[in-house]
């Protein structure tokens, strides 16, 4: 045990340590924790009515945060794929700092599902969980499972390289590879959530959990690409050109056919003008005179767009200024698109045909905030840990070995 | 304490025109937003005087799922809610738990050509299930259809019910349609929620978890969440109360119609049925050949919402 205890405290003094900005980030990030956390206890205390949700719109910021997270917990396997199944060298360094962006992800989706419950005290009641009808169920199981997962593979490989050890390839490898499938699987249970309902048509489509992974893959490594350049700039980790080389190329293919995707689905929607087409028409043109959403889908669109270009154009993407743009266009563009852009429709006409418009209240707001910083702060901390591991500046003495 | 909380929302509901019409309007969301947080905040502060976050006791936290309790426990948590509501509200009420009846299966049938949209069913469902007024909850939305059109999109339940029945429209309540195969049901992930033998879909508030999956996968817009906690005023307390149909229900679950089961299980009609004045409703055991329900269903042209999601309602239109 003692070799654990070591790796833990180690860990522990390597996330203490850093430079006044460090810290600065930190108290950043515990202000808005903080703030966050009051909001929560406000919610919890006067009950939903803090938030800005109605019984048309039974569901806003917080799930619409947590479908955008799934896919993101999901876009870290686009590092993974390459680098085990292609046997991709560059990407074989940065694939534990990918996994450990899942695991701080992973842990945002399931604060985010908790602040939506209505009722968190009873959340062991899942013991009389409704297994295989209810997606929900499946969802819970596949997110924990992908935690586990991701949890493990890093926890060993950082401990035994830790130890001065080479990781076993038959302790490790046999679980990535089942990430890589739990990867794809938790996204399309999050997509089957939506398009599983019936009484929603512009969800009940099959595009959806197409279009879901298209696009987290296309924002999960634009996140990766912005995350390992500040590893490497701020924390002196040798990353090569090659690696991010890579996840740009990815991103270019997912963004195109993400953006095809999403053209389909307006095209046959709107061409046959059905009447289940109303929620479509809502987020591009508002219906009723109802037009909250109408330009936040179009600046997604526009966002996303500028992404394609910046990742496809040399004489763009070879500067990084630009294509750090380019990537946090990716990221807020996916974030828009897929979040609310994807989950207030649905309830828009409502099955009574009503339009009711939603926007987030300042408590919900302020919840979400929170968890953007503990999620943010968990990822931090990790890799303050990990790197150091990572570089061989953090290692078991041997005399401690022994 | 609690009481005060009662007054306050008691107090500043008054100048509802559309009384009786259901919770959030879409012309003057706004004000009403603002005047729920004025609601809200009051009882928070009730609240907090009171215990903290609305923390539920040891005994509500450990209660068991309906399935599972036994007679005896049962009789325990009877005692307890009735307990807890005299202490609340000083309302002595009578917590039961009518089981269905063997070979009955409930259904409703609506007579389109005749509902005038008064809105009396709604009114009646509200005083019979304890449902409250700030912020209103209902469980019938009576929609003001074009004549010509089946389309909901142009539709409205926002209409005076002064003036009804109104030239050129007719009208059309909609409540739980108690699928045969409820997509509400499905969703539930953790089996709050379920339909009985008699076909009637219930909800164990003490087993909800709030999480609302099954509002969003209703296609009627049937289900119900409690955005706040409910305060009724003594005087509007129904005290036959049913532990899985109109018993309270407290912040962050789900609730909806249940066709007055404390009342159908032991041979009454549901309130909605005895409050219309036109006759429109129809309810009775679709296994007995003699039941009007049985004859309309023969003899009339009857049709169902929404057929094509194959939801299978117990809750049937016609024009007769």
């Amino acid at each position: 045990m003692l070799p654990l205890f070591r790796f833990v405290t180690s860990s522990l003094r390597s996330m203490l340590r850093g430079g006044r900005s460090y810290y600065i980030w930190i108290a950043f990030l515990l202000a808005w924790i903080a703030l966050g956390g009051a909001a929560y206890l406000h919610q919890l205390r006067v009950g939903f009515v803090a938030t800005n949700l109605v019984d048309h719109v039974p569901w806003g910021a917080y799930i619409a945060n947590f479908t955008y997270l799934v896919g993101m917990a999901a876009g870290a396997v686009m590092l993974v794929i390459p680098a085990y199944v292609y046997h991709d060298h560059a990407l074989h360094d940065v694939v534990v700092l990918g996994e450990l962006l899942a695991v701080a992800v992973l842990t945002m989706c399931l604060m985010f599902v908790m602040v939506d419950i209505g009722r968190p005290d009873r959340i062991w009641h899942f013991i009389r969980f409704n297994w295989p009808v209810s997606m929900l169920t499946w969802d819970v199981i596949v997110l924990n499972g992908y935690l586990a997962l991701n949890a493990y593979i890093t926890g060993y490989i950082l401990f035994t390289k830790f130890c001065g050890r080479t990781p076993e390839r038959k302790k490790y490898v046999p679980f990535v590879f089942l990430a890589i499938g739990w990867a794809v699987s938790i996204h399309t249970v999050t997509a089957f959530l939506y398009s599983g309902m019936g009484a929603r048509p512009h969800w009940n489509a099959a595009i959806l959990a197409p279009r879901f992974l298209a696009s987290a893959f296309a924002a999960g490594p634009s996140l990766m690409i912005i995350a390992l350049t500040i590893v490497r700039d701020k924390m002196g980790f040798p990353l090569k050109d090659e690696a991010l080389n890579r996840l740009r190329q990815i991103v270019a293919v997912t963004m195109l056919i993400n953006l095809f995707f999403f053209f389909s689905e307006i095209f046959t929607e709107l061409y046959s003008f059905k009447h289940h087409a109303a929620s479509m028409r809502y987020l591009l043109f508002g219906l009723h005179g109802h037009t909250t959403l109408v330009p936040y889908i179009w600046s997604a669109v526009a966002l996303d767009v500028f992404a394609a270009i910046v990742f496809t154009t040399k004489a763009l993407y070879r500067r990084p200024a630009v294509l750090h743009a380019g990537c946090a266009a990716a990221i807020v563009g996916v974030w828009v698109e897929k979040g609310m852009g994807l989950v207030i429709p649905g309830f828009v006409p409502s099955p009574l045909g009503e339009v009711v418009d939603y926007i987030p209240s300042f408590t919900e707001f302020c919840v979400s905030a929170g968890i953007w910083a503990t999620g943010a702060l968990i990822y931090t901390l990790l890799l303050k840990a990990a790197v150091p591991i990572e570089l061989g500046t953090s290692r078991l003495e041997p005399e401690a070995a022994s | 304490m609690a009481k005060d909380t009662e007054h306050c929302a008691a107090s500043s509901s008054g100048d509802d025109v559309t009384h009786g019409l259901v919770d959030q309007r879409v012309d003057d969301s706004g004000t009403r937003r603002t005047f729920l947080k004025v609601a809200a905040a009051a009882a928070a502060t009730a609240a907090t005087e009171g215990c903290g976050i609305g923390a539920p006791t040891g005994e509500e936290f450990l209660r068991q799922h309906y399935k599972t309790l036994t007679p005896d426990d049962k009789k325990r948590i009877f005692a307890l809610i009735e307990d807890e509501v005299r202490g609340r509200s000083g309302v002595t009420i009578h917590m039961n738990d009518p089981a269905p009846i063997d070979g009955v299966e409930f259904a409703y049938a609506l007579n389109l050509s005749v509902c005038n949209g008064s809105r009396r069913c709604v009114e009646a469902c509200a005083r019979e299930n304890n449902l409250p007024d700030d912020p209103e909850i209902r469980y019938i939305r009576v929609l003001e259809m074009e004549k010509g059109s089946l389309e909901f999109e142009e539709a409205t339940p926002y209409y005076d019910r002064e003036k009804v029945p109104a030239e050129g429209k007719f009208y059309m309540p909609v409540q739980c349609h108690q699928c045969d195969n409820p997509p509400c049901v499905k969703a539930c992930p953790v089996q709050a929620t379920w339909k009985e033998p008699d076909g009637i879909v219930v909800v164990d508030y003490s087993w909800c978890i709030g999480c609302r999956f099954c509002v969003v996968a209703c296609p009627y817009f049937a289900r119900r969440f409690n955005f706040v906690e409910a305060s009724i005023p003594p005087d509007r307390i129904n005290p036959t109360q049913g532990y899985l149909s109109n018993r309270a229900r407290h912040k962050g679950v789900v609730e909806k119609c249940t066709f007055c089961l404390h009342r159908t299980r032991t041979g009454r009609l549901p309130a909605c049925l005895e409050a219309c004045p036109t006759g429109a409703r129809k309810f009775g055991n679709l296994n007995d050949p003699n039941s009007d329900i049985r004859k309309i269903i023969e003899s009339k042209r009857v049709y169902v919402l929404k057929e094509e999601l194959a939801t299978l309602p117990r809750f049937y239109y016609f024009f007769g």
